[in-house]
């Protein structure tokens, strides 16, 4: 079993615990990542929304690098899983764009071929490296955990592009929650939007936004969340802070990547994981689970 | 931003209306299926943004590209008060691509100068760098101590080839003059 490793900018920048603790826990579970070493940002919606030829060239061009090596692309981050699988999608379908694009990637050398699928991590964990295996890797029991799962839109929607789960009941990632014997809760509007993409835009408005969902996290009695999008997790772990100073509201509520969560029940060192990089201390989550 | 509220004027003058402009959006992907919304509203009723701030209608927004009231529509900074999270699309009983429409308005817009200054220094930065945010010292260091790797740069030269092909450097620059005016 072999990936792609499309790891975007974000996290390789601004939070290198995610994907620390998503290299540890692969190489236990067995599944081998290939870095694509010529790779750029993926060309977010932020880009999109100015000008959708240089996204899709840009993200063809991505595209075209695991088509070289003729793996799969992997993601981890709901906005490269997104934007990928969309231009993806939008490239095998629509010839006329197709011929455009190449036009523009054969003056950098490339060519747009159509022959790789592009997949979140979940999906991987979720179906190809399964829940029995996953679960022989387990040393640690996580039950006292209340969880609650954070999806974040771009794992989710569109579903017609995305195909990830049901795009307003997903369960994926509770499920793999719950194979380290957490709860994971249900709280009010769970697959409803961060607000991650109006910060610079209205930060008035993203922080509202992201407030409500720490409000009615908290309201579930969680004692921690785990997100899958790195814009998400921003958005909640030092937004808290941003949340803190805004309404005079304070959460404390510890927010875990998913491979974090698992690489703790998998009895990784949490050292290793990257956890004192949070903004928020996890210290109440480690503690609870001793 | 400041000026989030869309003006609409009390009466439309049919001479005002530019007719073109829906048919303009369908040209592009995303806005295809303009034409088939019938106003019932699902988008707005589950639109978190909507929930929290009247200066953004995503209903209202599609009424009024239908009806041509195009420089209103393109100069208000509502439209890119979208945070791009994709219900409507989801529940939309015409299948409106909603979310990608508010995209293709947008890439509309930016032609006729209008765009947010944190798009366009993200896009700034994507052509210089290969990425949007920058590798600092902090970022190195927290790597090493994780055990990863050095972050290289990313080949630059491929974005910024790429968006001098497509007109998006020249783009970026010219949106740099209009936020000075
Ligand atoms: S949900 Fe669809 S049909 Fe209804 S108003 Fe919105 S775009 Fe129009
Ligand atoms: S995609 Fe935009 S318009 Fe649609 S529900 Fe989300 S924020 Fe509202």
């Amino acid at each position: 079993m072999n990936y792609a490793l499309f790891f975007g900018c974000v996290i390789p920048t601004r939070e290198p615990s995610y994907e620390a603790s998503l290299r540890a826990v692969f190489k236990e579970l067995g599944v081998d990542l290939i870095d694509l070493d010529k790779a750029t940002c993926c060309a977010p919606i932020p880009i999109e929304s100015l000008d959708f030829k240089t996204s899709l060239a840009i993200a063809a061009y991505n595209l075209s690098l695991a088509e070289e090596a003729n793996i799969n692309i992997m993601t981890i981050c709901n906005g490269c899983f997104q934007v990928l699988s969309k231009a993806n999608k939008t490239l095998k379908e629509n010839e006329t764009l197709r011929t455009d694009i190449n036009k523009i990637l054969a003056e950098v050398g490339r060519e747009y071929k159509g022959t790789v699928d592009v997949v979140d991590y979940l999906q991987v964990l979720h179906n190809d490296v399964t829940p029995e295996r996953i679960k022989e890797n387990i040393s640690k029991s996580l039950n006292k955990l209340r969880v609650a799962a954070f999806y974040g839109c771009h794992v989710l929607r569109p579903s017609s592009v995305l195909n990830f789960d049901n795009p307003e009941h997903p369960h994926i990632l509770d499920d793999l929650i719950e194979l380290t014997e957490a709860k994971s809760v249900q709280y009010m509007h769970k697959t409803k939007c961060c607000g991650g993409l109006l910060r610079g835009i209205s930060d008035d408005l993203a922080s509202k936004l992201a407030r409500n969902k720490l409000f009615n996290i908290s309201n579930s009695k969680a004692d921690c969340i785990v997100t899958v999008c790195p814009f998400c997790f921003l958005q909640l772990d030092v937004g808290q802070l941003d949340v803190r100073r805004r309404f005079n509201e304070t959460y404390n509520l510890p927010v875990f990547h998913y491979p974090e969560l698992l690489g703790l029940a998998m009895g990784i060192d949490p050292e290793k994981l990257g956890l004192k990089t949070h903004r928020i201390s996890t210290e109440s989550v480690l503690k609870k689970i001793e | 931003m400041a000026n989030t509220d869309i003006k609409i004027k009390e009466t439309l003058r049919s001479s005002e209306l530019e007719p073109n402009f829906a048919e303009e959006i369908t040209k592009h992907p995303g806005g295809e299926k303009l034409y088939l919304c019938y106003q019932c509203g699902s988008c707005a009723g589950g639109c978190p943004v909507g929930k929290i701030t009247n200066s953004y209608k995503p209903r209202q927004i599609i009424r009024m590209a239908l009806l041509g009231i195009k420089n209103e529509v393109l100069s208000s900074d509502s439209i890119w008060l979208c945070a791009s999270c994709y219900t409507c699309q989801e529940r939309c009983p015409q299948e409106v691509e909603i979310a990608d429409l508010m995209l293709a308005i947008r890439n509309i817009a930016a032609k006729e100068g209008h765009a947010p200054k944190a798009f366009v220094e993200q896009a700034t930065s994507l052509i210089e760098n290969g990425r949007i945010p920058k590798i600092t010292g902090l970022t190195q260091r927290r790597r090493t101590s994780l055990g990863l790797p050095e972050l290289s740069p990313a080949p630059a030269d491929v974005v910024k080839k790429i968006a001098a092909i497509t007109g998006f450097e020249q783009l970026m620059e010219k949106l740099k003059e209009e936020a000075k005016k």
